[in-house]
C-alpha cells in the first residue's frame, strides 16, 4: 500500500533529518511509529499524507509513484487517506458537527446520507453532547476527539495520526485506541506517531523507532 | 429494584432527539476584514461612479454645444450708404428661407442688437449714430443642410453688404475642445477604474490571507482546488456586490438629489453659480448605466482575484510539497 526506499530529506541546505528510510506499510497493518522529540517523526508523518516531498528516494502510495503525481490528483489521493494533526486544524466557526462532517461535505455527499454516521461517531468519542459546540469552547482533548472522527468519517485505506492521545485522560487514551483497533479490524491501516509508552504496550503492533533521521523496525 | 422515575428519565435522554442548526457555510460569513473589504469597495465604486457620471454630463454637454453652433448660421449685414437696413433684413430672410435646408431665419432686431452691444458701449446709446452691423439668424436642418455656397452666392446678387458666417471656424474649436475635454475626461476615468481595480484586488487579497487556514483544512480533507475557489468566489462576490451597489447607489442618488436641488432653486444666486461652475448635474440613461456596469465590473473583479488567490494559496502549500526548505520544519 506504501512502499519507501531509500527516502532522504532535508530542509534547504541544512542535515537530512530522514536517512535512508525503507519499509512498507502493507494493508490493514497497525503500527506505532515512536522517537525522541525531534527526530523527524511529523515530518515523516507529512511524507506519507504527500505534503512534502522527499528529497531522494522513491515513495509509491497506492501503487504510484508520487514524484510524478499531478497537483490536481492530490485531493484525489488524500480522500483515501485520515490524519489527525497534531494542531488539529479545526475550524472555528464550524460546529463539532460541521467539522467532522467537512470530508463528506467536500465530497459533495447530501447531508441527509451521512447525519445519523457523524453523531454515532461523535457519540462514540464521547463528544455527543458538545455536537453543536464551536471549536473555541472546547478542550484540547475535545479538539483532539474531534480531529479525531474527522479523520475517520470516511473509513480511510489509511489513518495516519499524530499524538492522537496527548491531550486526553487515560480511560479516553484506551477508549480511542480501541476505536483505531476497531477500524484497523474493519480494513484500515494504521500508522500512530506517539511517545506514549503505556498505550504502545497496550497493543502487540509494529513498532517504527525513528532515531536521528534514521529508522529501526520491530514487527 | 429499579427505579420507574429514573428509568423514564433514562429513556427520555436516551430519546431526545439531536437538533443541528443549520449548516454553517464552509466560508465564514463577513468577518472584520471583510466588513473592512465592504467599505473599501463602497468607496472606490462611488468615486468611480461619480467620475462616470461627470464624464458623461461633460461629453453630453459638449455634444449639445456642437449641435447648438452647427444648428445655426449667421448672415450679418454691414451697414452702407443708402442702404435700407430694414428692407436688406427682410430680404436677406426672403432669400434664406427660400434655400432648402433653412428651417426658420429671424433678424436680431435693433432691442436685441442693442443689448449685445452693451457690454462694450454701455446702455442708452443711439444705433443710428454708430455703423452697426445687424444679424439674421438662420437655423438649418442638420440632416440636409442647405448649399452655403448657393446662399452666398444669391445674397452676393440681391444684398452685396450681406455676409454669410457658418460658424465653421467656431464649430471647428468646439469640436476639438470637446473632443479634448472628453479624452481627459476619458483618461481621468481610466485612471480612477485602474486605481479601483487595484484597490479592489490588493484589498480582497488581504481579506483573503485571513483564510489561508481553511484553505489548507479544505485541501487536506480531499477538496479540489475548483471546490475551494468556488466557496470563496461565492462568498467575496456578494461582498463585492454589497459593496460597490451601496456606493454605486450612493453616487446615483448624489447625482439625482443635486439634479432636482437645481431645479427646485432655479433664479437663486447659489443656484446660478453652481451651474456657471459645474453645469446642470442631470445624467442621462447612459450614465445609470455606466453606473451599473461599474456595480457589475468591480463585483466580478472581487470574485475573480478571490479565485485567483485560492488557486495561488494552494499552489504555494504544493510549492513547499516540493521544496521541503520552503515548509516549516516538523
Amino acid at each position: 500500500m506504501i512502499h519507501f526506499e531509500n527516502v532522504g530529506l532535508r530542509y534547504g541546505m541544512g542535515p537530512e533529518v530522514l536517512r535512508d528510510l525503507t519499509f512498507d506499510i502493507p494493508k490493514r497493518s497497525f503500527q506505532f511509529l515512536t522517537g525522541p522529540s525531534g527526530a523527524g517523526k511529523t515530518t515523516l508523518m507529512r511524507l506519507l499524507f504527500m505534503s512534502l516531498k522527499p528529497t531522494r528516494g522513491l515513495i509509491r502510495m497506492f501503487d504510484r509513484d508520487i514524484s510524478v503525481i499531478p497537483g490536481e490528483e492530490l485531493p484525489l489521493l488524500r480522500r483515501r487517506i485520515g490524519i489527525v494533526f497534531q494542531d488539529f486544524r479545526l475550524l472555528d466557526h464550524m460546529t463539532t458537527y460541521e467539522n467532522v462532517a467537512l470530508p463528506l461535505r467536500v465530497r459533495g455527499k447530501e447531508e441527509s446520507s451521512y447525519r445519523s454516521d457523524v453523531i454515532e461517531l461523535l457519540k462514540w468519542v464521547g463528544l455527543g453532547e458538545r455536537i453543536n459546540v464551536l471549536p473555541p469552547v472546547l478542550s484540547g482533548g475535545e479538539k483532539q476527539r474531534v480531529a479525531i472522527a474527522r479523520a475517520l468519517i470516511d473509513q480511510p485505506e489509511i489513518l495516519l495520526a499524530d499524538e492522537p492521545t496527548g491531550n486526553v485522560d487515560p480511560p479516553m487514551a484506551q477508549r480511542l485506541l480501541n476505536l483505531f483497533i476497531e477500524l484497523n479490524r474493519l480494513g484500515t491501516a494504521v500508522i500512530i506517531a506517539t511517545h506514549d509508552l503505556t498505550l504502545m504496550d497496550r497493543v502487540n503492533a509494529r513498532r517504527m523507532i525513528l532515531s536521528e533521521g534514521r529508522l529501526d523496525i520491530y514487527d | 429494584m429499579t427505579d420507574p422515575a429514573a428509568s423514564t428519565r433514562e429513556s427520555v435522554r436516551k430519546e431526545r432527539p439531536i437538533t443541528l442548526r443549520p449548516m454553517a457555510p464552509i466560508v465564514p460569513p463577513v468577518n472584520v476584514s471583510g466588513r473592512a473589504l465592504i467599505v473599501v469597495i463602497a468607496i472606490m465604486a462611488f468615486l468611480c461612479a461619480v467620475t462616470l457620471g461627470t464624464v458623461t454630463m461633460v461629453q453630453e454637454k459638449a455634444e449639445a454645444w456642437q449641435g447648438d453652433v452647427s444648428r445655426e448660421i449667421t448672415i450679418q449685414i454691414k451697414p452702407e450708404e443708402g442702404l435700407d437696413m430694414e428692407e436688406a433684413l427682410a430680404e436677406v430672410r426672403r432669400i434664406v428661407l427660400a434655400m432648402p435646408g433653412a428651417a426658420s431665419a429671424e433678424i436680431v432686431d435693433r432691442a436685441s442688437t442693442a443689448r449685445l452691444l452693451e457690454p462694450w458701449l454701455g446702455e442708452g446709446f443711439d444705433m443710428d449714430e454708430l455703423p452697426v452691423p445687424r444679424l439674421v439668424i438662420v437655423t438649418i436642418d442638420e440632416q440636409a443642410p442647405p448649399d452655403f455656397a448657393a446662399i452666398r452666392q444669391s445674397l452676393a446678387g440681391a444684398v452685396p453688404a450681406a455676409t454669410l458666417d457658418d460658424h465653421r471656424a467656431w464649430s471647428g474649436r468646439l469640436i476639438a475642445m470637446a473632443r479634448i475635454t472628453v479624452l481627459i475626461g476619458v483618461g481621468i476615468l481610466a485612471l480612477m477604474l485602474a486605481t479601483t481595480m487595484l484597490t479592489v484586488i490588493f484589498a480582497t487579497r488581504g481579506a483573503m490571507a485571513g483564510n489561508r487556514h481553511i484553505v489548507e483544512v479544505l485541501h487536506f480533507v480531499g477538496a479540489e482546488t475548483g471546490f475551494i475557489a468556488s466557496q470563496f468566489q461565492k462568498r467575496f462576490l456578494l461582498i463585492g456586490l454589497k459593496g460597490a451597489a451601496f456606493g454605486g447607489s450612493l453616487a446615483a442618488l448624489a447625482f439625482l438629489l443635486l439634479g432636482a436641488w437645481q431645479n427646485n432653486t432655479m433664479a437663486t444666486a447659489l443656484n446660478d453659480q453652481a451651474t456657471a461652475l459645474f453645469g446642470r448635474f442631470t445624467l442621462s440613461a447612459a450614465g445609470y448605466f455606466g453606473i451599473v456596469g461599474i456595480i457589475i465590473l468591480i463585483s466580478a473583479m472581487t470574485a475573480l482575484t478571490t479565485r485567483l488567490t485560492v488557486i495561488r494559496t494552494i499552489r504555494e502549500i504544493d510549492r513547499q510539497r516540493a521544496d521541503p526548505s520552503l515548509a516549516e520544519i516538523g
